[in-house]
């Protein structure tokens, strides 16, 4: 039967099903494949802490989104149209962020009486009419998974544990998307290694797709058209890959070898992974005992001359805190990435959060500045830990690059930067034994030499006890601390200088600006867009650096009548801005482990200024 | 960086490695003698200064750098064995040794110190034991001793101390050895074998701290009770000791107890000979400590053959780059999957 084909300009999927279902397989599969038709894209991975929470529970579920388009797709989604269960379970807790109208298609075979009680359900869902507002496709995935792979004579964990790639057969066909990639994947992946497992993969992903092609249930496919992308060479990338190859670019321009002092921590380990496959680059990781240790053995590979970094979530951020006061006091070049989560303590390590910007500006014993600065999008991963890079060595400091679950797990297509396009990472090692002095400065940057060991005539001793001006011995006088202290401070703040001015989107004055930073980047630009749509006077500043503040945002933020910074957390950029610029900011805060939701900022919009959208 | 240091031979003096700085440890302290003799030991290595690090922590022993004319990171407490690792796993060529004490290697800085000593980095501790908190003026370490007064502890210490070569030998260091500030000849050769050692060596220094615990290790660094109470080892030499070599230790099934050797009972043929290869018997002279008659075991426990971490590294960076070439970043950057734009 032929079927009809519909475009559509943008839809959001998400996959939902046990942790030990591979839905972020199946939702990292799909992505893959829609992002090299050239759709934008963005995703948002949703996992429980658990590796693996009891088979069936609701607290069990793992869910994989994205929203894809032939338009700027800025998040990955607040409601979903189409969302795919895998149990009752899956299908509950994910039920209520679809849309009116969306589509649900359910893996009926799992709707099982044990199943149902396991989601605490009273009545099936299939059958109550409690999904009356929805589209429902109930399909016997399991059973058609078993039939596709009859004869190979395979476990039935095995058979059940290949459900998922049905799923995404299905999802291809219903998309318009080919299999090729994922089968490519599939060999790759198994290949020598497993062949059956290959085999069976393969199999019910093809059974899937050609089941969406044959049965009668479905009569319309859908096609996205490629998004409107600046011309260039795309890749799809998740933040944390990113993140890794900023880290390795920089190393490779600036000259330097890249060392990694890590801890595994979620969200970040991921950095770790990445960094630990480029030994042909290499790069040098070190899976150190703890997290102090992690940042310890950075400083000890920027006091000897690498680019070093260290990677972490919250609450090993907390722990390197004293190891950070320590590379601010030896003025040694550092890269720290934290990849938030939840907090505080251990908080929900698997969602994202921004509740550790304050951490990352003031949280140290002493006064004890230093550079904090963060990205944007997932694929911005790369250019913020680049900068970061770029700054450390320049001003000879250690830089916080926030990111955040989101980010590290999310994905988006990335336009691939050429090499010899990326800025230049200039390092000059001190040689000069007739004018070294371990603390004297560049009149500029205020930043001390670089002075590795190994460096005949050199030879000179740092640490954290106070350092007299210049020759950095040990002090202990009164104005040369107050003197160091104000130096130390200065030298941060002489990096607004080396930085872009603060940009805005939208008019340079008015009636409101909404200013975020981080990951909100998306949500905050639609609902700004929409406002303007419908005739507001909204304008955007989005910081990428938020220690020291670019020089012109207290301008920009007396530019308008209202200032707005939604964040997910409990106020944290909005006290930096009051205290620093003294303006009546007003804040949006949902701290719920999940990106903001882009209609709810636009409602806030409204309420500011008196309109309301639909 | 330099990827290959200069290693010819250096003529260098004891001056050479004294610093500008004015040494500030308290008149009579144990450090004095360490930081001498590490002075006197290092010129015979002739290595460029330049290519000496010398790491710390926090405490009285960790201001040995500042006194050492070479590079030097005086760090944050309990961490310089980690800092270390960074270093030497970012130029493996460099001599990095780790200055520190029983409250910052074994008690704040505990965990850096096994891990450190498992990996088999080539760095050389030299620990200063005094058995007690300096710095902070006379609270109990980890290596005080059960009953011991002190500041924080009015009636007596009632945590079972750490025995430091024990627990290096635990935590897997190729390298473990026992010397004392007042033995200036010994505490020099132990300085030279823990250089010439390839891996990570661990140099336990019994130091006199002269204003919180004077004479903790008296009995075995004094002219008049040190022969009786001390052992020498010496690899492949049996374990003799006593003021005319009288007596020696004997293994008892696996325990060691002293014998006389001069009344024709037994010989010197019926005692234990000294293996630094053989880590169950470095585990039975660390352990002697436990028995009050026994003598203080001085030397090298434990010396054995392992690759460095740092050479293992290497070796995979080299492996990886003759497999797959010298990495193209543009390549690394491209990925797997890519698609144009026009």
């Amino acid at each position: 039967m032929t079927k009809e084909l519909k475009t559509l300009d943008e839809v959001t999927i998400r996959f939902a099903g046990d942790s030990g279902d591979g839905m972020q397989l199946t939702g990292t599969q799909f992505t893959n494949t829609v992002a090299a038709l050239g759709a934008d894209l963005s995703t948002l991975p949703d996992y429980p802490a658990e590796i693996r929470a009891p088979a069936g529970t609701k607290y069990g579920v793992s869910g994989f989104q994205i929203k894809f388009g032939s338009t700027d797709i800025l998040t990955p989604g607040d409601l979903c149209d189409v969302l795919v269960a895998m149990n009752p379970a899956a299908l509950v807790t994910n039920v209520k962020i679809l849309r009116d109208g969306g589509t649900v298609i359910v893996n009926e075979d799992a709707f099982t009486e044990k199943n149902l009680r396991l989601a605490n359900l009273q009545s099936n869902p299939l059958e109550d009419g409690s999904l009356a507002r929805y589209v429902v496709h109930k399909i016997a995935i399991s059973k058609m998974t078993a039939n596709a792979l009859e004869d190979m004579n395979l476990s039935t964990r095995l058979v059940d544990k290949t459900k998922n790639f049905f799923a995404l057969g299905l999802m291809y066909w219903m998309y318009n998307r080919p299999i090729d990639q994922s089968i490519r994947f599939i060999q790759e992946k198994f290949a020598g290694k497993d062949p059956e497992v290959a085999e069976s993969n393969i199999r019910v992903l093809r059974a899937g797709y050609n089941f969406g092609d044959t049965t009668e249930v479905f009569t319309t496919r859908y096609d996205v058209k490629p998004a409107n992308l600046a011309p260039g060479k795309y890749r799809n990338v998740m933040g944390n890959v990113a993140t890794a190859l900023g880290l390795a670019a920089a190393a490779h321009q600036s000259g330097l070898q890249l060392f990694l002092g890590s801890y595994p921590i979620t969200p970040a380990s991921d950095i770790l992974h990445e960094l630990s496959k480029m030994k042909e680059y290499g790069v040098k990781t070190f899976q150190a005992e703890d997290e102090i240790a992690a940042i310890c053995s950075a400083i000890g590979a920027a006091y000897a001359g690498a680019l070093a970094a260290t990677t972490t979530s919250g609450p090993g951020l907390a722990l390197k805190t004293e190891a950070l006061g320590l590379a601010v006091m030896l003025e040694l070049p550092l890269v720290v990435v934290n990849v938030q989560r939840g907090g505080p303590s251990t908080g929900l390590p698997t969602k994202t959060e921004q509740a550790d910007l304050l951490q990352a500006v003031i949280g140290r014993n002493g006064e004890a500045p230093l550079c904090v600065i963060a990205a944007a999008t997932p694929a911005d991963c790369f250019n913020s830990v680049y900068e970061a890079a770029r700054l450390a060595v320049k001003f000879m400091t250690p830089v916080i690059c926030l990111t955040d679950g989101y980010l590290g797990n999310g994905a988006e297509p990335w336009r691939i930067p050429n090499v010899e396009d990326l800025p230049a990472i200039p390092v000059t090692f001190a040689k000069d034994p007739a004018t070294f002095h371990p603390y004297s400065r560049d009149p500029k940057t205020l930043a001390r030499p670089w002075a590795i060991p190994g460096t005949p005539g050199l030879e000179h001793r740092i640490g954290g006890l106070e350092k007299a001006d210049i020759t950095g011995n040990i002090s202990y006088d009164p104005d040369n601390h107050h003197h160091m202290i104000k130096l130390r401070a200065e030298k941060i703040e002489r990096i607004a200088e080396d930085i872009p001015l603060q940009e805005v989107e939208g008019e340079k004055s008015g009636d409101l600006l909404v200013i975020g930073w981080g990951s909100t980047y998306g949500a905050i630009k639609s609902a700004v867009a929409n406002a303007r749509e419908r005739g507001l006077s909204v304008s955007q500043a989005h910081l990428r650096y938020v220690n020291p503040f670019p020089r012109n945002l207290g301008e920009i933020l007396r530019s308008y009548k209202q200032v707005l910074v939604p964040e997910i957390n409990n106020g944290q950029l909005i006290t930096l801005l009051r205290a620093k610029y003294l303006v009546p900011a007003v804040g949006f805060n949902v701290i719920k482990g999940l990106p903001l939701p882009a209609d709810e900022i636009e409602t806030r919009i409204d309420e500011l200024l008196g309109g309301t959208h639909a | 960086m330099p990827e290959t240091m200069d290693r010819t031979p250096v003529k260098l003096g004891i001056k050479d490695f004294q610093s500008d700085q004015d040494v500030r440890w308290c008149p009579g302290c144990g450090d004095y003698s360490i930081l001498a003799q590490v002075q006197r030991v290092f010129p015979e290595f002739e290595h460029p200064k330049e290519n000496y690090v010398a790491v710390s922590g926090i405490g009285c022993s960790s201001r040995f750098p500042y006194y050492m004319n070479i590079y030097g990171l005086h760090g944050i407490h309990g961490r310089a064995p980690a800092i270390a690792s960074g270093v030497k796993l970012t130029n493996p060529e460099l001599d990095v040794w780790v200055a520190t004490g029983d409250g910052d290697g074994l008690s704040i800085g505990g965990n850096h110190m096994i891990h450190t000593l498992r990996r088999n980095l080539n760095i050389k501790v030299l620990l200063f034991n005094n058995q007690i908190y300096g710095l902070t003026k006379g609270q109990y370490s980890p290596t005080s001793q059960l009953g011991q007064i002190t500041k924080s502890t009015p009636v007596g210490v009632i945590d079972a101390p750490f025995i430091p070569v024990s627990l290096a030998l635990g935590a897997g260091a190729t390298l473990v050895a026992r010397t004392m500030d007042r033995d200036p000849k010994h505490l020099q050769e132990m300085v030279r074998r823990a250089e010439h050692h390839h891996g990570s060596a661990f140099v336990e220094i019994y130091q006199n701290c002269n204003v919180f615990n004077d004479g903790a290790f008296f009995q075995f660094t004094e002219k008049e009770t040190r022969d009786d109470h001390v052992v020498y080892l010496e690899h492949g030499k049996p374990l003799v000791f006593g003021k005319n070599k009288q007596k020696g230790i004997r293994l008892n099934g696996g325990t060691p107890e002293v014998v006389d050797i001069s009344s024709g009972a037994f010989s010197v043929n019926d005692l234990l000979v000294h293996n630094e290869e053989n880590s169950t018997l470095a585990f039975i002279l660390a352990n002697m400590i436990h028995n009050p008659e026994l003598p203080r075991a001085m030397g090298v426990f434990l010396a054995l053959n392992r690759p460095t971490y740092e050479e293992q590294m290497q070796q995979q960076i080299a492996k990886a780059k003759s497999k797959k070439g010298e990495g193209d970043l543009q390549k690394l950057l491209d990925g797997d999957e890519t698609w144009v734009i026009a």
